[in-house]
């Protein structure tokens, strides 16, 4: 019993140290998905003094440890809302990904409903069109013109 | 029937994008009405919002300063010119607060407590300071950039605007304006 509880805590503290390191954000990793606030372009392209600024705080969030939930939220308490690239997917941000969605559908179904009735109508519009009746005349030089060719 | 709501709504559909689409390049243009009304020799109101002040627990707004003439102006510690700028600044508010007459109040943007914190101390800046962190004091103002520095008088209407680094001589022109 003794030796189980001892293997499982050495277990416990191998896989610790790894997993732990895997969840710490990285500089690269937040730049992707915030603003350069001054700038109004992403940070991990922006070249500027604001934007060195701003790698620098999370630099030194990320060396405090925090993660990269905290690192946004604090980005955001400094700098405000537009300091983030992504909209937050919860609260009224939901309508920036529901919004172009919704219109996506309703475009598909517009496209499902009439695209069947547009093409059934325009062939029988056509053939009505398009088909003028001939004259005896004409019915029996077509004849004759299609069995010379034949020969 | 059918058919006419279709192009009613296509009709909808498309005048509300144009619409976004015109609203979001408005929203980019530089708003210069404040310009424009001292151009024409009025004093628009100074719009007022409560913000946090820096470095200090609590809020100040241009509201509760009203009687007094205030010098507001954007900065930031990442910008050139606002380091250029700020002496002149701390003399304004010397004499101001010498004289009884107003203050210069400063309104920081795009830019994190420390570094604001810092630029205070390395420049000895002796004013107050709020942060406008979601920048909407400085669009009611129609401030794209900084440093921008308004003049407001004791009835709380903007006397002057100075869009740039400001010089002695043009902020002195601006508060003799704002203190008739």
């Amino acid at each position: 019993m003794r030796r189980t509880v001892l293997l499982l805590a050495l277990a416990a503290a191998l896989l610790a140290p790894p997993t732990a390191v895997a969840q710490r954000p990285s500089l690269p990793d937040i730049e992707n998905e915030v603003m350069c606030v001054s700038c109004e372009i992403p940070l991990n392209i922006a070249e500027s003094a604001q934007a060195d600024q701003q790698r620098d705080l999370i630099r030194t969030l990320i060396a405090q440890g925090a993660s990269k939930k905290q690192i946004k939220a604090m980005l955001v308490t400094e700098y405000g809302e537009d300091v983030l690239a992504l909209p937050d997917d919860s609260g009224f941000g939901i309508t920036a990904y529901a919004i172009p969605l919704a219109l996506g559908a309703l475009l598909a179904g517009g496209l499902i409903v009439l695209l069947p009735r547009w093409r059934r109508r325009t062939p029988a519009g056509i053939a009505e069109q398009d088909a003028p009746g001939l004259s005896d005349a004409e019915s029996s030089r077509l004849d004759n013109e299609l069995a010379r060719y034949e020969r | 029937m059918k058919r006419v709501l279709v192009v009613v709504l296509a009709i909808v559909a498309s005048a509300a994008l144009i619409g976004l689409l015109l609203y979001g390049l408005g929203s980019r243009e530089e708003d210069l009405s404040i310009e424009q009304a001292l151009a024409r020799g009025e004093r628009p109101a100074a719009p007022s919002r409560e913000l946090a002040v820096l470095g200090e627990r609590g809020t100040r707004s241009i509201a509760e300063l009203r009687g007094q003439v205030v010098v507001l102006n954007f900065w930031a510690s990442w910008c050139g010119p606002c380091k250029v700028e700020a002496p002149v600044l701390d003399r304004a508010q010397k004499r101001l607060q010498r004289d009884g007459t107003g203050t210069v109040l400063g309104v920081t943007r795009d830019d994190a407590t420390p570094d604001s914190l810092k630029f205070v101390r390395d420049f000895s800046v002796t004013y107050p300071s709020v942060r406008d962190v979601d920048t909407k004091l400085a669009r009611d103002y129609g401030s794209t950039k900084v440093p921008e520095t308004f003049v407001i008088d004791a009835r709380g209407r903007i006397a002057d605007a100075l869009r740039g680094q400001i010089t002695q001589q043009r902020l002195d022109e601006a508060l003799s304006k704002a203190l008739q």
